[in-house]
């Protein structure tokens, strides 16, 4: 297969992902449209790697799958705070930073 | 034996330096008071016997030596150094400096003995920082340095004369006084950058070496000459910035023997005698020199002899005989303005000294409160008398030689007018003096001073008899110099750079004993009245009394000139250059307010802008995928 395929594979992920983040109202699914984004990431690196013949990317994409986990940790808990805190989950209803 | 002159002065330099930081900073050692007083003494006895070991070593004839270190680098050379330059008037002046401040500070310990601590050693601190300024003058080898240890020893003038701070006289008359000089000072810095831009150099040696070999674009010397002369105007208390000096007597007596008497005074006239030879090159600015000395001199002359008040007295003396050194230098004879420059700096401090003793007894500066005092304290009559004697130029005495010098080298330069008013000066300056003598020790004794002084004290001494042995000791050893100075130059009659006429020194005794016996007619005698002769003065008498008005005319110009100016300038700071800002920042804040409303404060917005610009920006910066 050509690398091209893996590319615009990994595109409509990216745009997918970015698509679910923009629309989406609850927090949680933002975080879904994120892990969707990274993912599309991963798939690019391992296909330049492949391409390339090298391992870097490989072990590049490895870091960012243990970092995506620790991110979604970390972004899981701060939701639940922010549940606890304004009572909703919806982001558009938690505008602190309104001017 | 260069490099241990070098030494040696480098030792004379840092010690009082030394001593300075060391009582500025350990607190307990400066409210300790004495012990501070003795590192100082300590420190400037150091300085006295290198300046003392310099003078020994010095040959006839030697070449300066100059040692010079790197101090602003920059490319193609260092932009300036640091360093000492020892010739024969610097030798000598560095001796005058440690000697007169070795004596004060002896002196101080007990004319101050009633302060708290804590001033004293406030007193002592300032008194090496002094001492270490003045020196850094006297022995600088650029103007660079020059000018740095010059606005020093300005500083230690302004804190020395509000030394008692609390009294509103005494700090008014400190900031006077930095004032002045400041104003003459922007003259003398304005004077070395130009000379710079010229020459290329601030270095002393080097100028006077391109000078002589004219390698030196002279054009535009004379502005350069007059801005440093201006500095000198300042520190020297020439017309029309002579009405410092005059106030700065508010500071304690010692320091106006060191400072604004034998020393600090003088360093205009050194700078004078320093960069003669760009002088030289400019005689117009000379002639000025010349005339505005001569005028000075007779002018503080006839001031002096309205003032009742025996330190007033003293300092228009000092702005007088300045006048005398000025003139000199005017003329084109800088040695003969410096021998008066060294011969004044030792009575003066004598007189100084002396009189400080007298207003220690008599609790008082006013002359009405004094009288008699001959009999009560012999021995600071003797040395005041001797003192006097210098100062109005009679042979024997210190000042004669130098005092003739003077006038024969006016009258070398072929300044008639000068030569008028200094000789009429000379008169009057042996007639005030012995106003004062007659006066102060020959007169009806008056009673006890009732009134505190806040001057002076209640002390063992309050019946006011001979002082101890701290004060009368320097008043000793300044009386034998003046002596030693006097003796010397009879014997050896210094050779002169020009041939006086021989009527000259008859002329100037005659002079000098008519004013003594005119005041010994008016003030002991009283064949002639008091008032009768103010009477026959009377115009000039008032105009005298009224300090010939230049200090109401620099009031006059301040009030009208400056605050007015001050007030434009504040109205254009306070409506346009405020208001252009006020309106620029209203602005900005209305401009917030308005752009505030774009942010949501929902992040899919947030997120969806930055999105949009991503693909705007790979559409732009890509012309497409």
């Amino acid at each position: 297969m050509p690398l091209s395929a893996y590319l615009t594979l990994s595109a409509i992920l990216f745009s997918i992902g970015l698509f679910g983040v923009i629309t989406r109202r609850n927090t949680v699914g933002i975080l879904l449209g994120v892990e969707l984004m990274l993912n599309a990431v991963n798939i690019n690196l391992v296909a330049f790697s492949r391409f390339h013949g090298t391992e870097v990317g490989m072990v590049f994409s490895l870091f960012a799958i243990c970092i995506t986990v620790a991110e979604v940790a970390i972004g899981l808990s701060l939701v639940i705070l922010l549940f606890r805190m304004r009572r909703t989950a919806i982001a558009d209803q938690i505008d602190w930073l309104k001017g | 034996m260069m490099n241990d002159r070098v030494t040696l002065i480098l030792l004379a330099l840092l010690a009082p330096v030394a001593s300075f930081l060391l009582i500025a900073a350990v607190p307990p050692l400066r409210r300790a008071g004495r012990p501070a007083a003795f590192v100082s003494f300590a420190a400037v006895l150091t300085s006295l016997a290198s300046a003392l070991r310099n003078w020994q070593l010095s040959g006839e004839g030697s070449e300066p030596i100059r040692a010079a270190w790197d101090w602003l680098p920059a490319q193609g050379g260092p932009l300036a150094t640091m360093g000492v330059l020892i010739d024969p008037q610097s030798t000598l002046m560095l001796i005058l400096v440690t000697l007169v401040a070795t004596l004060v500070q002896i002196y101080s310990l007990e004319y101050l003995h009633t302060e708290p601590p804590g001033a004293l050693g406030r007193y002592y601190a300032y008194q090496s920082l002094f001492v270490f300024s003045m020196m850094g003058v006297v022995i600088a080898p650029n103007l660079l340095q020059l000018f740095i240890c010059w606005e020093l020893v300005g500083v230690c003038s302004f804190l020395l004369i509000g030394f008692w701070y609390r009294k509103p006289e005494a700090a008014r008359a400190a900031l006077k006084a930095f004032w002045t000089t400041k104003a003459g000072d922007v003259g003398l810095l304005i004077g070395i950058v130009l000379l710079y831009r010229l020459a290329g150099t601030f270095d002393l040696l080097q100028l006077k070496h391109s000078i002589e070999s004219h390698t030196f674009e002279t054009a535009g010397l004379g502005l350069i000459t007059f801005c440093l002369y201006l500095g000198a105007m300042g520190k020297s208390a020439q017309f029309p910035l002579h009405v410092w000096l005059p106030d700065a007597m508010e500071g304690p007596t010692p320091v106006s023997a060191l400072i604004h008497a034998a020393t600090m005074v003088t360093a205009g006239v050194y700078l004078l005698v320093r960069t003669e030879f760009l002088f030289r090159e400019t005689p117009e600015v000379l002639a000025l020199v010349a005339w505005i000395g001569a005028i000075t001199a007779l002018m503080a002359a006839t001031l002096a002899c309205v003032q009742t008040d025996i330190k007033r007295v003293l300092a228009y003396s000092t702005v007088s005989q300045l006048g005398y050194m000025m003139t000199a230098i005017g003329a084109g004879f800088a040695g003969a303005g410096f021998l008066h420059l060294l011969t004044h700096g030792v009575f003066k401090a004598l007189l100084f000294l002396g009189a400080g003793a007298v207003i220690h007894a008599v609790h008082s500066n006013e002359m009405k409160d004094m009288g008699g005092l001959f009999k009560r304290m012999p021995q600071v009559a003797i040395v005041f008398i001797i003192g006097t004697l210098s100062l109005a130029g009679v042979p024997l005495f210190a000042g004669f030689a130098s005092k003739e010098e003077v006038l024969g080298a006016v009258l070398a330069g072929g300044f008639m007018g000068p030569f008028l008013m200094l000789l009429t000066a000379a008169f009057l300056t042996a007639f005030y003096m012995f106003r004062v003598v007659f006066v102060v020790f020959f007169g009806p004794a008056k009673p006890a001073h009732a009134h505190a002084d806040p001057h002076a004290h209640a002390d063992a001494h309050g019946t006011g008899g001979d002082p101890g042995l701290a004060m009368s000791g320097p008043l000793w050893v300044l009386a034998l110099s003046a002596l030693a100075i006097g003796g010397y130059f009879t014997l050896h009659h210094a050779e002169a750079e020009f041939t006086s006429p021989a009527w000259l020194t008859p002329a100037a005794v005659t002079v000098a004993l008519s004013g003594i016996f005119l005041a010994w007619l008016t003030y002991q005698r009283q064949t002639i009245s008091a008032d009768s002769l103010a009477s026959a003065f009377g115009p000039i008498r008032r105009a005298a009394l009224a300090k010939f008005w230049i200090d109401d005319i620099f009031e006059a110009i301040y009030r009208s000139g400056l605050l007015a100016l001050a007030r434009i300038i504040g109205w254009v700071d306070r409506y346009i250059v405020d208001g252009v800002l006020n309106v620029i920042s209203a602005w900005t804040l209305d401009g917030g307010d308005v752009l505030r409303r774009i942010q949501t404060g929902r992040v899919g917005d947030y997120i969806f802008a930055l999105a949009a610009g991503l693909v705007f920006l790979m559409l732009w910066m890509g012309g497409g995928f």
